[in-house]
């Protein structure tokens, strides 16, 4: 049921569109606007996370340096200046309270949010395409013990049992690194879900059952028959994975159990900002606004690469319109 | 002079750049039957589905002028056109099993149908669907309405279909290919409905079909379509018969008689190596049960048959049968539950893999649907060489050559050895599919339905190849198929299956000649014949075996 | 029928016993002394002893665990500083903090998060099939596209930032509307739906995104399948396609994923409890992990499992009863 649902999403049926490699993927990707707009904010984004300190060295600043002469303290800890104190030295103002400079934690902030992201996406995707490989090919037992253990991950609740591990652990083990063990550890089940249904799919197809009689063992079958197929369906579903992978992130930090401080995150930012949205609202609306176009443009972006990789999937959600013309199966 | 109840003047269909039908014009009279012929790519279902006006709002183009009863399909507005569908011309589609909606009861739909043209009560219009159901032979029509479509069998699904379409007294039925997905004998008993249907209420009928035997069981008139346009239309006695066009006769040349042994080049002598040498491939008792406990099902059940090089054995059944199955056991894709197997006096039946890996490359299969034979993913010649490369084998140049070679055997370029699946035709896929066996240096080809997904011509040069190739190497061949035809013209031997049994094996000739199984006897009187004239006298003597 | 409930039951059994196990294993075999971090960083040594005692944490781990599973079945007795206290099967533990049962702690706040969730549940379901169902009614025009939009920027906001998107708007600054509060039903059901009116807003816009995404393309799906090119081809008009038979093609996936979702949210509406600091699980649960009250974590991770293993096999179930070529197995 849910492998059905886990389907749908993923968008690839096993004898999807022809192939014919990554240059028809680039072109596709390409004809679409919506997707390569999000591209080049997504590319601009990782751009800035991966260039945080040279950028805050531009700006003259770092992340952590407090400067208490900033903010009125006397009114509470609101910054001194208009606009939460936007100004030459400081490009996007600084900090309530503790007068630290905003662009420089914001870019800082969004190398922790994207890098732990990316890193809990991969050991998604990892842990679950080896489960489902192991499930679909190996023996039944093998397959009831993999579901077994797939079903007991599906049934841990994500937030709570972060919250509950990351209580658990002393402060000394480095938290980013935390948050993304525990973030990948917990949600791989739905990768790991598809590709056991894609690779049973696949296992019944006659150029399989080919291979086997060309006389190549198991294993060789599976690097060369399967994994191919199992490249898009694998991909769409990591690129909708990561957006979720950054909201789950900053949620667990919005609840101060994520990214301790120092360290700035999105969500960290955003714990205290109903407090200063009046006094200072950029110190609200910079971390929200840019988690929202950033999850905005993942998601556009991961449905552009759902469709490149698998056009006639995507063209059969958008029937109807009058729009596209039929293909040639129709014409006899 | 009365105007024909459907009038279709030059009429154009486009999908994209890609030109449907091309100038189409007939007319048809009202109570008349027109069988439209042609192979795929012939344009015959988008012409039908233009009777309806099915193509508007899809993006395809549509130019000319269809009359249907009275109503001028292009000009008719959404009302109009509502109006026409259902009520005046009705359509039975292909899969019966997709064509129905999987969530609601049969009787319902019907019911659903039955109120868009006519303001009655819903208990009317649901003893309207038991009506209809009773008229097709559904029997217990009253329970079968609160069924869904997936609890019925694939000729009572088809029956509801048609049961769908006479529920508003259509003065047209278009039947597009109504029984292509359906087994030989129901095939028959599809066919012969139509017909008793037709006489009762006076129903004009277009039939669209690639089966010429089906278009001459059935109708009046055939028209033979080719590219999008009519190449010859007549009583169906002097097309089939006599056809003018050149393109009619090479049509009905390809198509394979249940009759006649088509001779393909000098008769091969089947035993002529043999006898010394003894059977290839030997099955003894063969067993395959699946499931467990109640739910256990046998899908082949103690065969015993041989197999000797140079020689090819036929299987024939219809779904079901355990054919397929059988075919897989042989070559050891499927595992035999019990029985034994026997490769050049060897026991192969219980090796384990590794055991077995020496013999992999020697027994080797053509699949059926050619679109889920090759890998998408890769080009074709690295299809073709993957036997070469799991060989061993590791000289590029070598492989290369030999690749190319294969390909050119069996009739394509070998130029296109970079190319991917979808770029080819069904046929140059199965062509592809045959390359990749021959390379693995094979002595037993076993082919599962290799054909039935291709064009009567395309089916023959196929069937063609795999002759010329046989002879040329001496391989065995079994060939699995339901169609009888097909098997009378390639086999040697035949073995006929029935729910995982063989009822009747032998000689060809034998076989078809002079059947001793009723069940063999009642498929031969299933299958359809060329000539209308001895159409009608088959079907009495169908409803004669039927009460057996 | 009845054969798959119980095999679904032994699983759930076996998935919930595994689950204790794990977390039995984390919280109370992970570094870091448990004694210490229960009494509390101000401890004295003789204070941690005492605590060590108490929590009979010197014996070896699978008596504890022992003890945490008898405790389950049948009851455990706790000894406070001036007796011995009872607590009757199902018992998962006594509050560290609060010295009270963590069982009785979790009913008393069940009621809260039920509220909570069945309230968004209703309304995010009704705006997003109906959502969904609308851009499909109105596909290929701009209605359609701009609710495209609208629920993609559904599913990529937080439900945090539209919520403190709503306070502030709606609280704040027009003061249209009271700060969201939990006022028990039985006590003043206007008082109880106003307060929660917000947190249901929030959660319902977030949530019917998904939802409207999910109807839309389950329906853009059945829509191109054979079955309705049958019944145009009968002159069925485009409302009953629609709602009739594109509709019921969604009817399956969304009752799947509605039990799924129910499941997961009763004990992870964690977020939307925080902002608008209603007192249910969720807000109860960070407290605890904040102050590292072991009992209340590990009691409200098995029990938030409980809903889930339990939602997981009525999605299975109800999924089969919508479409019946579904086999279950």
């Amino acid at each position: 049921m849910s492998e059905a649902l886990l389907v749908q999403e993923a968008g690839a049926a096993p004898l999807a569109a022809p192939a014919s490699g990554a240059r028809q993927f680039w072109r596709r990707l390409r004809a679409q606007r919506a997707a390569t707009a999000a591209a080049a904010v997504v590319l601009l984004l990782f751009l800035a996370a991966l260039a945080a300190p040279l950028l805050a060295a531009l700006a003259g600043q770092d992340p952590d340096t407090f400067h208490p002469e900033l903010v009125d303290s006397a009114a509470g800890g609101v910054p001194r200046g208009s606009f939460g104190g936007i100004g030459a030295d400081h490009w996007l103002g600084v900090e309530p309270q503790t007068g630290r400079d905003l662009f420089a934690r914001i870019v800082h902030g969004a190398r922790v949010s994207l890098g732990v992201a990316v890193a809990a996406t991969l050991l998604q995707v990892t842990i679950g395409v080896v489960v489902g490989l192991a499930a679909a090919l190996g023996n039944r037992r093998l397959d009831q013990i993999l579901s077994r253990i797939t079903d007991i991950n599906v049934a841990l609740p994500l937030m709570v049992i972060a919250l509950g591990l990351l209580a658990v652990v002393p402060p000394s083990f480095p938290r980013p690194v935390l948050i993304a063990l525990v973030i990948g550890g917990i949600n791989w089940a739905g990768t790991s879900k598809i590709v056991r249904a894609q690779a049973l799919a696949l296992k019944t197809l006659d150029f399989v059952s080919a291979a086997r009689l060309s006389g190549r063992g198991r294993w060789s079958i599976a690097r060369r028959e399967l994994l191919p197929s199992l490249a898009a369906p694998v991909i769409t579903y990591a690129a909708l994975l990561f957006p979720v992978n950054i909201t789950v992130e900053a949620a667990l930090s919005f609840l101060g159990v994520g990214i301790k401080p120092p360290t700035p995150s999105w969500g960290q930012m955003l714990t205290e900002a109903d407090t200063w949205y009046q006094s200072a609202p950029t110190y609200l609306l910079l971390p929200a606004g840019l988690l929202f176009v950033t999850v905005l443009s993942l998601t556009v972006l991961g449905e552009g690469v759902r469709t490149a990789l698998d056009p006639r999937a995507a063209s059969r959600l958008s029937i109807g319109t009058g729009r596209e013309g039929r293909t040639k199966e129709q014409a006899s | 002079m009365t105007t024909p109840l459907v009038q279709v003047e030059d009429l154009t269909v486009d999908f994209g750049d890609v030109r449907a039908v091309d100038g189409l014009s007939f007319t048809l009279e009202a109570g008349a039957a027109l069988g439209v012929v042609g192979e795929s790519g012939s344009g015959k279902s988008a012409s039908a589905s233009a009777l309806l006006g099915l193509h508007r709002g899809t993006g395809a183009r549509v130019t000319g002028t269809v009359r249907v009863a009275g109503t001028d399909v292009g000009a008719a507005d959404e009302a109009e056109l509502r109006a026409l569908r259902g009520a005046k011309a009705a359509m039975v589609f292909q899969d019966p099993l997709s064509s129905l909606d999987p969530y609601y009861t049969v009787g319902d739909q019907i019911a659903e149908v039955y109120r868009v043209h006519n303001r009655v009560s819903r208990r009317a219009a649901r003893a309207r669907a038991v009506e209809v159901l009773d008229r097709v032979g559904i029997p217990e029509a009253v329970r079968r309405s609160r069924s869904r479509p997936h609890e019925f069998s694939g000729g009572m699904r088809q029956r509801a279909l048609i049961a769908m379409a006479l529920a508003c007294e259509p003065r047209l039925i278009v039947a597009d290919e109504p029984t292509t997905a359906l087994d030989v004998t129901v095939q028959a008993q599809i066919l012969d409905l139509l017909h008793d249907l037709r006489r009762e209420t006076g129903t004009a009928l277009l039939l669209v079909t690639h089966d010429v035997g089906v278009a001459a069981e059935s109708v009046d008139e055939v028209l033979v379509m080719q590219h999008g346009r009519a190449v010859e239309r007549g009583p169906v006695a002097e097309v089939l018969g006599a056809p003018r066009q050149p393109y009619t006769r090479e049509l009905l040349a390809s198509v394979p008689r249940v009759d006649a042994r088509r001779p393909a080049g000098p008769v091969p002598g089947p035993r002529a190596a043999a006898p010394e040498t003894g059977p290839l491939l030997e099955a003894l008792g063969l067993r395959r049960e699946f499931g467990r406990g109640s739910s256990r099902v046998t899908a082949v059940d103690d065969v015993s048959l041989t197999v000797h090089a140079g020689e090819t054995l036929g299987i024939v059944g219809e779904s079901g049968s355990g054919k397929t199955t059988l075919g897989r056991m042989l070559v050891r894709l499927d595992d035999p539950t019990g029985g034994r197997l026997r490769y050049g006096g060897r026991e192969i039946g219980s090796l384990p893999e590794k055991a077995l890996r020496p013999f992999r490359r020697e027994l080797q299969m053509v699949f059926q649907d050619p679109v889920a034979s090759l890998n998408p993913r890769r080009s074709v010649g690295e299809s073709v060489a993957d036997p070469l490369r799991a060989a061993g084998e590791t000289d590029e140049t070598r492989i290369r050559d030999r690749v190319s070679g294969l390909l050119e055997r069996v009739g394509l370029d070998a130029g296109r050895y970079e190319r991917y699946p979808h770029e080819f035709s069904g046929g140059q896929r199965q062509r592809i599919g045959i390359a990749r066996v021959l390379a693995a240096d094979p002595k037993l080809i076993v082919c599962d339905e290799p054909v039935s997904a291709l064009d009567v011509t395309t089916q023959a040069q196929v069937i063609a190849l795999l002759g010329e190739l046989q002879r040329e190497l001496g391989i065995g061949l079994v060939f699995i198929a339901h169609d009888l035809a097909v098997v009378r013209q390639v086999s040697d031997r035949v073995a006929v299956m029935r729910q995982g049994r063989i009822v009747e094996q032998g000689a060809v000739d034998e076989v078809y000649g002079s059947p001793q199984d009723a069940y063999t006897k009642q498929l031969l009187a299933a299958v359809p014949t060329l000539d209308p004239a001895r159409a009608a006298a088959r079907r009495a003597a169908r409803s004669e075996l039927a009460v057996a | 029928m009845t054969g798959f409930l119980l095999r679904r039951l032994g699983g759930a059994v076996f998935v919930l016993l595994s689950l204790t196990v794990i977390l039995y294993a984390v919280f109370y075999v992970a570094p870091g002394d448990v004694a210490q971090i229960a009494c509390g960083p101000r401890c004295s040594p003789a204070q941690v002893a005492q605590v060590t005692e108490q929590l009979r944490l010197d014996d070896p781990v699978y008596t504890q665990y022992g003890h945490f599973l008898q405790g389950i079945v049948a009851g455990r007795d706790f000894s406070t500083g001036t007796g011995v206290d009872h607590c009757s099967a199902p018992c998962l533990g006594v509050s560290y903090q609060s010295d009270q049962q963590v069982m009785r702690l979790i009913l008393t706040k069940l009621p809260v998060t039920g509220s909570l969730v069945v309230g968004a549940f209703v309304c995010w379901i009704l705006l997003g099939v109906g959502t969904g169902v609308l851009s499909v009614w109105r596909r290929g025009r701009i209605t359609e596209r701009l609710l495209t939009w609208l629920t993609l920027a559904g599913t990529a906001t937080p439900v945090f930032v539209i919520g403190l998107l709503l306070i502030i708007v709606f609280c704040s600054t027009l003061q249209w509307l009271p700060s969201p509060t939990y006022v028990p039903f039985t006590e003043d059901p206007e008082q109880w739906a106003w307060g929660l009116l917000l947190p249901w807003v929030s959660l319902a816009l977030i949530e019917s995104a998904k939802y409207a995404r999910l109807t839309r393309s389950s329906m853009l799906e059945t829509l191109a399948e054979d079955h309705v090119r049958t019944f145009r081809a009968y002159g069925v008009g485009e409302r009953a396609v629609i709602g009739r038979h594109a509709l019921r093609g969604a009817v399956a996936p969304v009752i799947a994923l509605s039990a799924l979702d129910f499941g997961s949210m009763f004990g992870g509406a964690v977020l939307t409890e925080s902002l608008f600091g209603i007192p249910g699980l969720g807000r109860e649960l960070v407290h605890a992990v904040k102050v590292v009250d072991l009992p209340v974590v590990v009691g409200m991770v098995l029990v938030t499992g409980f809903f889930v293993v339990l939602a997981n096999a009525v999605a299975d179930m109800l999924y089969a009863l919508a479409d019946r070529r579904v086999v279950l197995s």
